[in-house]
């Protein structure tokens, strides 16, 4: 028999459409305002849950539910004003190791969210924020690793009493200059055995031990400045204070950084770039030495010259004692005697050994903190791309030492903002290779709002239009359509939904643009129907002619349209990718439901049965 | 209802001639358009900065841009965007100062210069590196998405029938590029994924053309291939205008509500769809009768067996 479908078609086609609903229903629940709290060191618990909930319960701030998910603690409110109240007070009532940030949570039931249902994930266009592209500065990263390589292979040399001349660094690599031939033999021997990482190609009648790092050691120090880079970058974004930012690894020398609904931009950015660290070395000669040596120029072999804030030199002894990596935990405070801005450190257990030798030995002297910042700014010069690399070191401090160092004590000489920006910076740890901003899309919240509302809308009345449309052109059959049409709909939101992929505004315009193009598929078979019907088939035979003929063309015409898609989603650079994905689960969604579904409608009114006229 | 009752018998290949010539001038209008003045391409492609501000009450462009020649960005580009309440700044890529906090400054420019409120609506900011970066990829994008469409109709179709499509899809292509250099529309990266979907449509269309005339090729006897491929054109006229016109209500519908954002992109699809609507009625079954299609073009090839001739 002509037009039916055998009974598990049917079953088969409720149970995706049951299922497709259920999958599509929490985007229509909205967002509570809530407030996501973490623990720097340790994850959270029941018992960290409680002392929350003490806190704001203190205040009187209605709390609409509370919830412990992955170490994290999260409390939904009722409104914006209390999530606002609810920040002041914890950052208040709870101690500088624990985290907050505002977060608007999905207000999915309990019983989807049990079968894992999740509203779409909305994209930075949607909901506002910020999307940096940084580029990772990976010749200064060799460039520090040389360096570092540099005084290992003098305190080595030393250590073996190999004598040598000197050791400098360029952009070919690492030179080692001695004074006879013997010398320079023993240097190769150990060197080669002790610094695997290089390369080395000895020189006789120069007497120059040329070093280089292989490509081996050049890869795995990108690798792991990147891998750092992303590790501090999130140490960082978490100091912020932003919930679900994404922090991902482009291609190998980027980084992506996402902060959703974050409204400071410019603070984002100073705090996310910055590579502000600090050190510590005591000082060479006196005042006078000091002032000679900027007049003159000439600075003692073991010392170098830098300047104070307000211009006036320093030399300080080469040798540094401790440097910012070195510091685990800092704090902006104010220095109960000075009352002025400080900021107070706290030494790893290397770092404190060092200090408090080093402070011992030379109580009544004087120290020197340094200030040191990169900076990194690509400028395009003719075709090239040239990147001009800057680093600010400057002394805050020079302040004679009282007495023997704990691994605690005060640092001062900034403003308020500066020691605030610099304890979030050590706190969070300093990055391997200094990072440039080298794209940025912001997008404020107001414009969010619009877009998804002007999306919205969008999609809302395209659709509407093509519905009123397909009726009245098709009659019964343009509705078998438009059932097909809203189904599709649900689909694409529920599928989107499931992958959590990311909903965009050009990701709504691939909706749109879906629908209109979704309908394709029917109006082809309409148009066959009609045809054999003109030709004088029979209802039944020209619905069944109708289906079977347009298929092949059908697909031949979503195929190119999907190739299309998919070369898109490999371009794919943010929004354009949400084009893309969209484009292509509608392309998918509409061949199944414009041809099974809406065959399955016909099949059910039309099939196994006497009808003499359609009406379409 | 049927606005066409399956019986028009409107003689296209007869005036195909002057579908020539209008293709002819629209193909040279756009060329000559690329050539003279190029597309003013987005800071997507050529780096540099946008910044959107909103206000809350109407502004003037005049004072906001003498604000800002005045704090060293004479070069800025400033136009209200959507109402008249926003305004929109545009900056070339600079060499001397901090990059990032450049989109910063300018706010702070915009705010001093006004006694209203400004709001950061948007920034971006691309490098000179990133631009570069774009172009290119957009530009292979286009040519692996032409390659794909190619080797696949190839793969579909006979040869003559290959050639019509990549020729409509080359057509379309073209004339919506020269649309945006004739306008000096904004050229960015969203108008680039409008113009891939566009190739993707303008396809789909011409598919389902060249599939009817493959099948009446196949099917009706004793007719001229001029009147072969008038009747399947007519035969899927129908279906080209109603799937156009529906594509159209919804792309209509984005351009006006969809906010200003979108409105490059729908713009881009909307000119595609319209001359992918045409091209796929002219320009694929024109190269057709060029090439002298013929019935044996479209005739299944039937494997030839091997013969065992021996004795």
């Amino acid at each position: 028999m002509l037009n039916q479908y055998p009974l598990w078609k049917y079953i088969a086609l409720i149970v995706a459409i049951i299922l497709g609903t259920l999958y599509a229903l929490p985007n229509l629940f909205g967002e509570d305002p809530a407030v996501q709290v973490s623990h720097r060191t340790q994850s959270l618990d029941k018992e960290g849950l409680l002392v929350i909930e003490q806190a704001l319960n203190a205040r009187s701030i209605p709390i609409k539910s509370s919830e412990i998910i992955d170490g994290r603690v999260l409390v939904r409110f009722n409104d914006e004003s209390s999530q606002l109240q609810a920040v002041e007070a914890l950052k208040e009532s709870l101690d500088k190791q624990y985290l907050i940030a505002l977060n608007l949570a999905p207000a999915t039931p309990d019983w989807l969210r049990a079968v894992n249902a999740a509203p779409m994930y909305l994209g930075l266009d949607l909901r506002g924020g910020v999307h940096f592209l940084m580029e990772v500065d990976m010749v200064a990263a060799i460039k520090r690793l040389e360096e570092g390589m540099l005084s290992d292979m003098r305190s080595h040399l030393r250590k073996e009493k190999i004598r040598y001349r000197g050791i400098t660094r360029d952009e070919n690599g690492l030179h080692i200059r001695f004074r006879s031939f013997e010398d320079m033999e023993a240097a190769l021997d150990t060197l080669e055995d002790q610094f695997r990482e290089f390369l080395f190609i000895s020189n006789e009648d120069e007497l120059i031990i040329d070093a280089k790092l292989t490509e081996n050691a050049i890869r795995d120090e990108k690798k792991s400045a990147l891998q750092q880079n992303i590790i501090t970058l999130r140490n960082r974004v978490n100091e912020l204070g932003v919930a679900e930012p994404v922090i991902q690894q482009q291609g190998d020398s980027r980084i992506v950084v996402q902060l959703p609904g974050i409204q400071d931009t410019a603070g984002a950015k100073k705090i996310l770039g910055a590579t502000a660290t600090l050190e510590f070395r005591l000082t060479e000669g006196t005042r006078a030495d000091w002032e000679d040596a900027e007049k003159t120029g000439r600075v003692p072999l073991n010392a170098i010259l830098h300047f104070e804030r307000d211009g006036s030199p320093v030399l300080l002894k080469r040798r540094v004692i401790v440097t910012g990596d070195q510091i685990i935990d800092a704090a902006s405070t104010i220095d109960q005697q000075k009352g002025v801005p400080a900021v107070s450190v706290r030494l790893n257990s290397k770092g404190a050994k060092k200090m408090g030798e080093t402070t011992r030995e030379n109580v009544k002297k004087p120290m020197a903190v340094v200030f040191i910042e990169n900076k990194v700014e690509s400028k395009q010069v003719g075709d090239e791309v040239i990147k001009k690399r800057t680093t600010i070191r400057e002394v805050i401090n020079v302040s004679t030492i009282q007495e023997q160092f704990s691994a605690r004590f005060q640092i001062t000489g900034l403003e308020s903002q500066e020691a605030r920006d610099l304890a979030l910076l050590l706190r969070a740890g300093s990055l391997r290779a200094p990072v440039e901003i080298i794209e940025e899309r912001t997008i404020g919240p107001s414009l969010g709002k619009d877009n998804i509302e002007q999306g919205f809308m969008s999609v809302m009345i395209g659709f509407c239009l093509v519905l009123v449309f397909m009726a009245i052109y098709y009659k019964s059959f343009g509705l078998i359509a438009n059932i097909a049409l809203t189904v599709n709909l649900v689909f694409i939101v529920a599928i989107l939904s499931l992958l959590q992929a990311t909903l965009t505004l050009p990701g709504i315009a691939g909706i749109v643009l879906t629908v209109g193009m979704a309908v394709d598929a029917n109006v082809l078979i309409f148009e066959r129907i009609r045809e054999e019907l003109r030709n004088g088939n029979s209802p039944q035979a020209s619905i069944h002619a109708g289906y079977e003929k347009a298929f092949s063309t059908i697909t031949d015409a979503n195929i190119t349209t999907l190739l299309a898609a998919i070369v898109l989603f490999s371009l794919g650079t943010g929004p354009v990718k949400g084009f893309a994905v969209t484009l292509s689960i509608g392309i998918i969604t509409s061949m199944f439901t414009a041809i099974v579904g809406t065959r399955a409608v016909v099949n059910l009114i039309y099939g196994g049965r006497n009808v003499k006229k359609l009406s379409i | 209802m049927q606005i066409l009752q399956g019986k028009s018998t409107i003689d296209f290949m007869g005036k195909r001639k002057i579908a020539l010539v209008l293709s002819i001038i629209l193909l040279a209008a756009s060329i000559g358009s690329l050539f003279m003045r190029g597309l003013n391409l987005g800071i997507d492609f050529t780096g540099g900065y946008l910044i959107e501000a909103g206000y809350t009450t109407d502004v003037d462009i005049g004072p906001v841009r003498d604000a800002l020649a005045e704090n060293g960005f004479a070069d800025a580009m400033v136009q209200h965007f959507g109402t008249s309440k926003d305004i929109l700044v545009r900056i070339a890529p600079r060499e001397d100062v901090n990059k990032a906090s450049l989109s910063d400054n300018i706010l702070s420019v915009l705010q001093n210069a006004s006694t209203d409120t400004v709001s950061m609506r948007r920034i971006e900011f691309v490098g000179p590196q990133v631009g570069e970066e774009l172009r290119e990829k957009g530009g292979l994008a286009m040519l692996v998405a032409l390659g794909g469409i190619l080797l696949y109709v190839s793969f579909r179709f006979q040869f003559k029938s290959a050639v019509g499509a990549i020729l409509a899809l080359v057509h379309d292509v073209i004339i919506v590029i020269g649309v945006f250099s004739i306008t000096q529309m904004d050229f960015d990266l969203s108008v680039l994924a409008a113009l891939l979907a566009v190739i993707g449509y303008s396809l789909n269309d011409t598919v389902v053309v060249l599939d009817r005339i493959r099948e009446s090729f196949r099917n009706i006897r004793k007719r001229t291939p001029m009147e072969i491929l008038n009747i399947s054109i007519n035969q899927t006229l129908a279906r080209t205008l109603m799937t156009s016109l529906t594509t159209m209500l919804v792309l209509l519908a984005l351009f006006i509500f969809g906010g200003e954002i979108i409105q490059g992109f729908a713009f881009a699809l909307i000119i595609g769809v319209l001359i992918g609507t045409y091209s796929s009625i002219y320009i694929a079954s024109s190269t057709l009768m060029a090439m002298n299609v013929h019935k044996q073009d479209f005739l299944v090839v039937a494997k030839e067996e091997v013969v065992d001739d021996r004795p």
